[in-house]
């Protein structure tokens, strides 16, 4: 009898255990994803801005500027984090064009307003990239607890679901090292 | 990958408390000899006790401005140093914790250093020295250092050490003054051999104290400085970052004014300028910048 009741203890503990832990691991996603987006919407704020600084100097680079404001009202209505990792991909490369296009203006470097933007860019894209190996991080951690046994059995009477990864571009996958312990 | 790191963590967590067990017992053992010394009875123990917990209660809470004011340091102000924030904000969006506050020591003197009691109240700290010779990427890889420090709690780590370290000597030195003052009258009350016993014992604690202590310490901060490069190269992915931060700062040989050996492990390299290419030493506070440079390369594939 006690043996039992033992056992049903256990059980209950460990229950509430599993569950509190993916609970968790299900907010970190979360939590990832919302940084990601902080950051995307600080880019996509930024870039009328350099847009407007870059044409006053270099005017008739207009295919860039076409291309990249089409580029992020695409990225802006983006609805899931595939879409909008694809279409943020593509933004990335394209601004890439774009400051390689500076580098002909000579004026344009010297423009202390274009300097701030750079640099203000620059660490926007350091942060989507570090936010996303985080959220990666975590999504790969979450979507691996809840495949694990026990774990899987509390995740699909719950309704935890696997989640997507934000996946980066190729050219930055083949070049990024990558750390091993 | 991530799993190793976290389990890294646990282990500093567990050796912190490990190092606070024994260093207590330690403490005690001085105590006792202290208290049975001088004959105070139960209430020299209480007092001792007390006395202990109260002051690493004071030292954990204000660790972080006990070290920004000792070395003279101020607020970065967020426009005249915009590369700077963005760079600590962009280490702290990749190691997934809060934005420490950031300072500048005015020193030409190259040097970084962190501190906090937890990744919700730290502060990060680099002199203008090393703002003028690093670029965005070795800046990166040395904040990414420091928050290494920051998120694997060893600034807890080192606060305790540095405290418990401290308070040795404290006691130490408070041994020495009573054996010296008072020690003839209380000795003949505790009587004949006992008495000789504690006071050699005493004796004995008061001379292996201090170099233990030292040992200790650096023997801590030395693995510690090795784990934040790791963790440092993990943050960014990218240990070539801090690997030319450290080799800059090997071919640089300017002391820091203002640091003392109570807070050098603070510093992601040792302030005192000293032989910090390949030396290495029972009482440094940071491994060889060689041999962490070494260790960063070989992290790449």
């Amino acid at each position: 009898m006690i043996i039992i009741l033992i056992l049903i203890i256990f059980l209950v503990i460990a229950f509430i255990a599993i569950y509190n832990r993916l609970v968790v691991k299900r907010m970190r996603v979360k939590n990832g994803w919302a940084q990601i987006d902080v950051q995307l919407k600080r880019r996509y704020d930024l870039i009328p801005n350099l847009v407007e600084t870059v044409k006053g100097y270099a005017k008739h680079e207009k295919e860039v500027f076409e291309k990249v404001a089409e580029l992020r009202s695409r990225a802006m209505g983006a609805k899931s984090p595939k879409e909008a990792a694809d279409a943020n991909n593509m933004l990335t490369s394209t601004l890439k064009t774009l400051f390689a296009v500076a580098e002909n203006y000579p004026q344009l470097k010297a423009n202390e307003n274009f300097l701030k933007l750079q640099e203000e860019l620059t660490a926007t894209e350091n942060k989507i990239s570090f936010a996303r190996q985080f959220y990666n991080d975590v999504v790969m951690d979450y979507n691996a607890t809840i495949h694990k046994f026990p774990q899987t059995i509390i995740a699909s009477m719950f309704n935890f679901k696997p989640r997507e990864f934000f996946e980066a571009p190729e050219e930055e996958r083949k070049t990024v090292p990558k750390v091993k312990f | 990958m991530r799993d190793t790191l976290y389990d890294l963590i646990g282990a500093n967590k567990r050796k912190t408390f490990i190092f606070i067990i024994i260093t207590s017992l330690f403490l005690g053992a001085i105590g006792y000899v202290v208290v049975r010394y001088l004959n105070w009875g139960i209430t020299g123990y209480v007092f001792f006790a007390i006395f202990i917990i109260i002051y690493n209660i004071i030292l954990y809470y204000n660790s972080d401005k006990l070290a920004i004011k000792a070395t003279g340091s101020v607020p970065a102000d967020p426009d005249e140093f915009r590369m700077l924030h963005n760079i600590v904000e962009e280490v702290a969006i990749a190691a997934g914790t809060p934005k420490p506050k950031v300072y500048i020591t005015p020193s030409p003197a190259p040097n970084a250093f962190a501190t906090g009691r937890n990744p919700g109240n730290a502060s990060i700290a680099v002199t203008t020295g090393l703002l003028e010779i690093m670029n965005r990427q070795e800046l990166q890889g040395i904040v990414a250092h420091e928050m290494a420090h920051i998120r694997n709690y060893d600034i807890l780590l080192m606060t305790v050490v540095s405290a418990i370290g401290g308070l040795i000597i404290l006691l130490r030195d408070f041994f020495l003054h009573s054996m010296f003052f008072g020690g003839r009258r209380r000795s003949r009350k505790t009587g004949g051999q006992l008495g000789l016993i504690l006071l050699l014992v005493g004796i004995v604690l008061a001379i292996v104290a201090p170099i233990f202590v030292a040992m200790i310490r650096a023997a801590i901060s030395r693995q510690r400085e090795y784990l934040a490069d790791a963790s440092g190269a993990y943050i960014t992915r990218y240990p070539e970052g801090l690997a030319q931060a450290l080799a800059k700062l090997r071919d640089q040989h300017t002391r820091l004014k203002r640091a003392s050996q109570s807070n050098a492990h603070l510093f992601i390299a040792n302030p005192f300028g000293k032989d910090r290419a390949d030396a290495v030493g029972l009482f440094a506070t940071h491994p060889p910048l060689n041999n962490r440079i070494d260790r960063l390369t070989s992290l790449v594939i």
